[in-house]
């Protein structure tokens, strides 16, 4: 009972959150109803028992993607009047995309594939003690350890791209380089000059 | 009715771990004035109660009656709920910090992966504060913080892969009993450079000095909580120092031995050790690394920005990166005492 409670409070704040992501005005405020919704379908996923989905989903897009999203969003000087004019202007492209995903949505759960009865039972509920993350584990680095090592090379090759993209050689930084800073020796910056002792005091 | 009992009982040891943590803080920041007093040869606080003891309570006080000043353009609803943003991680994530043996709140099995992502979190309260403020000194120091912390945050998750590889577990617990035997059988002896590393982006993390750029008060006044007053400061104040408390709890779990006594399993000294309950040692432990935090603060100079950046990506990643790979060839090799 208070478990289907739990799960009902859940969902509820998770589709008003959802929902408030794309009607919020202030885009901060949606990026944090975005953060709340990753929050709520993580509570989901850790009561279905993938605990590590669950919290890698907090870790990676709470933790770290929404962070740098919220960075961003911060940083623009976003018109909030603008935004509102475009709505009805852009709705008669906006509707026919819904609509194609909505009828592509239900082609895939109408299909019979997504129906529990056909589904491949397994253990469900999942056993209390099944360790989720060390299976998972398990089945990646065996049965898919080379889909998930091609996933990661992938990725470090975006990461390099990304890095290239926006490395560029601009003139007239203050560019400092630590070594040469290290390396500094008293020598080189400090002069010790012998002032003759002024005779006329107070003339200056 | 089963379930209701449940609840209250998970409510109470709640209770059990919060109000002792809420207290260590309050003493922490008396322990802090009064180091630091002393490092510069200073009393620190001596006037409120015998010895100062009651100068933590008094300050609490102060603050609970001021004003909670909400500056004219503030983005009202963000600008009070950050406090309470910083706060929630740093108090959820004890609750897989095992105190001693069995003394835990829950046991999970992916404790590691839990606290990694709440203390992921506490960023949040930080870049919410530096722009709800609407203030130009709050936002820098919102910026800074927000970048450190997610630097920082990949040496101190490769850090804890290296504890995760020597544990072969991600249970808190586990990661403890593993270590199970005196010191030199500690994690902090075959992961040196990954003990070193997480303790530098600790206190990187938790935004402290020498690292505290995100306040530093000769440039941006106090950084992303200047425009805070009342008890809207004080709950910042508290998140930071349960974050402290927090980051020297998993560093005495993951590389020192969690409850054992420094001379656990040896022939005639543990025993006697072992008298001592596993939760006084957790307590030593914690306060040895909460004083080092103190006297860092006390000693080093403040990090120049771009000097905090480069350490972080230049200097701990790659450590990192080739412990990893070192670690991986010692417990392929069933090296030392350690991976047999």
């Amino acid at each position: 009972m208070i478990t289907q409670a739990i799960f009902y409070f859940f969902a509820v704040v998770l589709i008003f959150a959802a929902t408030m992501v794309i009607t919020a005005r202030n885009p901060v405020h949606a990026a944090m109803y975005l953060v709340l919704a990753f929050f709520n379908s993580a509570a989901l996923w850790i009561m279905a028992g993938a605990e590590f989905l669950g919290i890698v989903l907090v870790l990676v897009y709470v933790g770290a993607v929404m962070v740098l999203f919220l960075f961003v969003v911060m940083m623009l000087d976003i018109n909030l009047e603008k935004l509102r004019e475009g709505f009805i202007r852009h709705l008669y492209i906006g509707v026919p995309i819904a609509a194609v995903m909505v009828v592509q949505m239900l082609l895939v759960v109408g299909s019979g594939i997504m129906d529990p009865a056909t589904l491949p039972s397994g253990d469900l509920p999942i056993p209390e003690d099944a360790a989720n993350t060390a299976l998972l584990g398990s089945v990646l680095y065996t049965v898919y350890v080379y889909p998930f090592e091609l996933a990661a090379v992938i990725l470090l090759v975006a990461i390099i791209a990304a890095i290239m993209l926006t490395l560029r050689r601009r003139e007239g930084t203050k560019h400092q380089d630590p070594g040469r800073q290290v390396k500094v020796r008293k020598e080189d910056r400090v002069r010790t000059v012998d002032l003759p002792r002024n005779q006329q005091s107070g003339s200056r | 009715m089963a379930e209701l009992i449940e609840l209250v009982w998970i409510l109470t040891k709640i209770g059990v771990i919060l109000g002792p943590l809420i207290l260590s803080v309050a003493y922490l920041t008396y322990a802090e004035r009064k180091i630091i007093g002393w490092i510069q040869n200073r009393n620190g606080p001596n006037r409120v109660g015998p010895l100062g003891l009651l100068q933590p309570f008094a300050d609490v006080f102060k603050l609970m009656f001021k004003e909670v000043v909400l500056p004219a353009n503030a983005n009202r609803f963000l600008f009070l709920i950050a406090p309470l943003l910083s706060l929630m991680p740093a108090l959820a994530a004890w609750a897989v910090i095992p105190f001693g043996a069995g003394l835990v709140l829950t046991d999970i099995n992916a404790g590691l992966l839990y606290v990694l992502a709440m203390t992921s979190l506490g960023v949040y309260g930080v870049i919410l504060a530096g722009w709800a403020a609407n203030s130009k000194y709050s936002m820098l120091g919102a910026m800074r913080s927000a970048a450190q912390i997610v630097s920082y945050e990949i040496a101190m998750g490769f850090a804890l892969v290296g504890v995760l590889m020597a544990a072969g577990t991600m249970n808190m617990s586990g990661i403890v009993q593993s270590q199970a035997g005196p010191i030199w059988n500690w994690f902090w002896l075959p992961l040196l450079p990954l003990f070193v590393v997480y303790w530098i982006s600790g206190v990187a993390e938790t935004n402290r000095a020498p690292f505290d750029v995100a306040e530093g008060e000769s440039e941006i006044v106090a950084g992303f909580h200047v425009e805070y007053s009342g008890v809207a400061f004080a709950v910042f104040f508290l998140a930071e120092y349960a974050n402290m408390i927090l980051i020297s709890g998993l560093a005495v779990i993951l590389f020192m031995g969690g409850w054992y006594s420094p001379f656990h399993g040896l022939p005639v000294l543990g025993p006697v050790f072992d008298l001592v309950p596993g939760l006084v040692w957790f307590v030593i432990k914690v306060a040895g690394f909460l004083y080092l935090y103190l006297w860092f603060r006390a000693t080093f100079p403040r990090y120049r920005y771009d000097q905090i950046m480069r350490l972080g990506w230049k200097v701990l990643i790659p450590v990192t990166v080739v412990w990893l790979v070192v670690l991986a060839l010692m417990i392929l090799a069933g090296f030392g005492p350690w991976f047999d």
